[in-house]
């Protein structure tokens, strides 16, 4: 890269350039900032409170006599403190986040001015459901923009999150089995799968049963087949899967597990890189979850929980959980719940929240469906892909990438850290990416590759904004690869070094009340 | 006394019908720094080639198979608060736990260490 567009001399704190302490500690516009309990002082407030008048207790002997010791700060405090906070963090609205696995892409403003709409922005659950019919209106349009999307012919928007739509499927899974007095014992999921898979089925209650992968990375049909008998209630497959590949045998291992008796879970974390291409209803799923921060471009976080909506097959639709938005004939909606589920949905395995979910994820996800349409939906996936094979292609001279072979990857691109030399690891380049501003890649996932970096810089990211984070990893790859011994202190840009990981863990320090003992012993 | 490796890098160290069990020098090398193990407590009936334990790294969470079948007669109390000792002693201090072999024979099908360290070169 010959032009530095930040404006950041990185001579200025490298080589012999004086490195003159500050009184602050602050480093210009770097600033140091203490915790809220060293800057803070109990009594303080921000905040001006009325007098409470004199009034009987109720709490018995339960009153607190002492204070609770929490640090009081002004208003200016406080906002400067989460300011300067901020300002050491990375964000997808600061550079490219290229966090294989987790799609951080862009979140269009336009979404959020949308969920900013009060008939949206304010509407509470307990609502009359006269009240709140545009909100019922919009569930509705996601759930059928869903369907038509997966070509699946039912959904629970319900769930508020991947993992949480997966136990949804799966509780649908076991609810379609038992129902036929059928209930199996094994989930099989194969190693390509999302680490979550395997959590989800055992919370339900199922034995997790690994299927090999095969060579170029994806699920070995035939050692799947091997396994499936009538023990085996069902399989969860990622696809496209962890290794950045999509599953062609998915209809072969669909038709497999059906005859078998089993159902067929769908990890769809990563529809992204397909919708508008495939529709998983013509590969034999019968459950998979969206997650509306990855495909539909909802925050991650989002102000609150996230929404995982579950697309279902003729044969578990009946299953789906309470409760939900229907349209009645005269063009009104109306929420399913306990009182009238007995009337059309008896057979519902029950109700996995409070309410019915997260009204500003899909007010968010259907002003991005609207603003795209099915063809932008459709250039989304395929950017998203284009853009991932334009990293794995530009990088597989530097970083081993080991199913490079296996033909185009699908949204992520994913190296190892073969070619190494003794004592340099995939957490080094990771480092020194963090002193090339970026946030580093998913380290050490998929488990299936050694060392393994998994990258994916998503559709929002122009040819610039690429060629200057894969000139940043190439920096960094040939930095570890010639043996490089700075790299092992990086990060050295970073508002802290190299922090130890390892007694982060071993012995975690986690109340302030703690630190201060820690510090006193010492 | 004995040792076998198997192909999971869990070693056996067996004196007649008991033995010792714990996670070879290559596995612990591969894991990087370990945080945390958790252990079967004593009573535990394992199953060759089911999980009997599991530890976590810096990098990953694994599962430990149990190389033979058997009951747990005695876990290593001190890898939960000293978990490092699966790094620095792995094939002695940082043993993972002591069974009651329910069937001796099973041990016959695993490596010994020649062919464990031919089947580590190999990796």
């Amino acid at each position: 890269m010959s032009i530095n567009s930040s404006g950041w001399k990185p001579e200025m704190s490298q080589g012999g350039a004086p490195t003159a302490e500050t009184f602050t500690g602050n480093r210009a516009l770097m600033l140091e900032e203490p915790l809220l309990f060293e800057i803070g002082s109990i009594g303080k407030t921000g905040v001006d409170f009325a007098e409470v008048p004199e009034a009987a207790s109720r709490l018995g002997g339960l009153t607190r006599e002492a204070p609770i010791g929490l640090p009081g700060l002004s208003e200016p405090e406080t906002v400067r403190h989460y300011t300067r906070l901020s300002r050491q963090n990375y964000a997808i609205d600061l550079g490219l986040f290229p966090l294989g696995s987790c799609t951080m892409k862009h979140n269009p403003r336009l979404n959020e001015r949308m969920a900013r709409l009060p008939g949206f922005a304010d509407v509470h659950p307990l609502q009359p459901q006269e009240t709140v019919q545009g909100a019922y209106a919009v569930i509705n349009l996601v759930g059928e923009w869903l369907c038509k999307l997966t070509g699946m012919p039912a959904v629970a928007m319900s769930p508020k999150a991947g993992a949480h739509g997966e136990l949804c499927g799966l509780l649908a899974i076991r609810a379609a089995l038992e129902a036929r007095g059928d209930a199996r014992e094994v989930i099989l999921v194969p190693e390509s799968a999302h680490g979550t898979n395997p959590a989800t089925a055992a919370f339900c209650g199922y034995r997790v049963e690994d299927i090999p992968a095969t060579k170029d990375g994806r699920v070995n049909l035939e050692a799947l087949k091997a396994r499936l008998g009538p023990d085996v209630a069902g399989v969860m497959i990622t696809n496209p899967n962890t290794c950045g590949l999509f599953e062609r045998d998915m209809i072969a291992i669909g038709e497999a597990v059906h005859a078998a008796g089993g159902l067929v879970y769908c990890d769809g974390a990563n529809f992204n890189a397909i919708v508008g291409r495939v529709r998983p209803g013509d590969l034999g799923i019968d459950a998979m979850h969206i997650n509306l921060h990855k495909t539909f471009s909802t925050p991650h976080g989002g102000g609150g929980p996230g929404a995982g909506p579950v697309v279902f097959s003729d044969a578990l639709a009946p299953f789906a959980p309470l409760p939900f938005v229907e349209k009645r004939e005269d063009g009104s909606f109306h929420l399913v719940e306990e009182e009238t589920a007995g009337e059309h949905h008896a057979d519902t395995f029950g109700r996995m929240v409070a309410f019915h979910g997260q009204m500003g994820m899909f007010t968010r996800a259907a002003a991005y469906m609207l603003s795209h349409g099915a063809d932008g939906l459709r250039q989304v996936s395929e950017d998203a892909v284009l853009n991932a094979n334009y990293v794995l292609r530009q990088l597989e001279d530097v970083l081993d990438a080991p199913f490079a072979a296996s033909g185009p990857c699908m949204h992520e691109a994913l190296f190892s850290d073969e070619g190494f030399p003794e004592g340099f690891t995939t957490l080094d380049v990771a480092k020194g990416l963090i002193d090339e501003g970026f946030h580093p890649m998913t380290m050490y996932f998929p488990l299936v590759v050694h060392g393994a970096m998994l990258i994916e810089p998503t559709e929002t990211e122009g040819k610039a904004a690429l060629d200057q984070f894969i000139g940043a990893l190439r920096h960094v790859a040939e930095r570890a690869k010639a043996g490089d011994a700075a790299l092992k202190a990086a990060p050295v840009h970073a508002p802290r070094r190299r922090l130890d990981e390892t007694a982060a863990a071993r012995k975690p320090v986690l109340t302030y009340r703690e630190l201060v003992t820690a510090a006193a012993a010492e | 006394m004995p040792t076998y490796f198997t192909k999971e890098h869990e070693w056996i160290a067996v004196e007649g019908d008991t033995a010792t069990v714990g996670i070879t020098d290559y596995a612990q090398a591969q894991l990087g720094d370990v945080v945390f193990v958790e252990v079967p407590p004593a009573g535990t009936q394992v199953e060759k080639g089911k999980e009997a334990a599991v530890v976590e790294s810096v990098k990953a969470a694994s599962d430990v198979y149990a190389p033979v079948s058997g009951e747990v007669t005695e876990p290593n109390g001190a890898l939960e608060g000293d978990p490092s000792l699966v790094n620095t002693a792995p094939e002695g201090e940082g043993w993972f736990f002591k069974l009651t072999l329910s069937d001796p024979t099973q041990v016959d099908g695993l490596m010994d260490a020649a062919a464990y360290k031919d089947f580590v070169a190999g990796l």
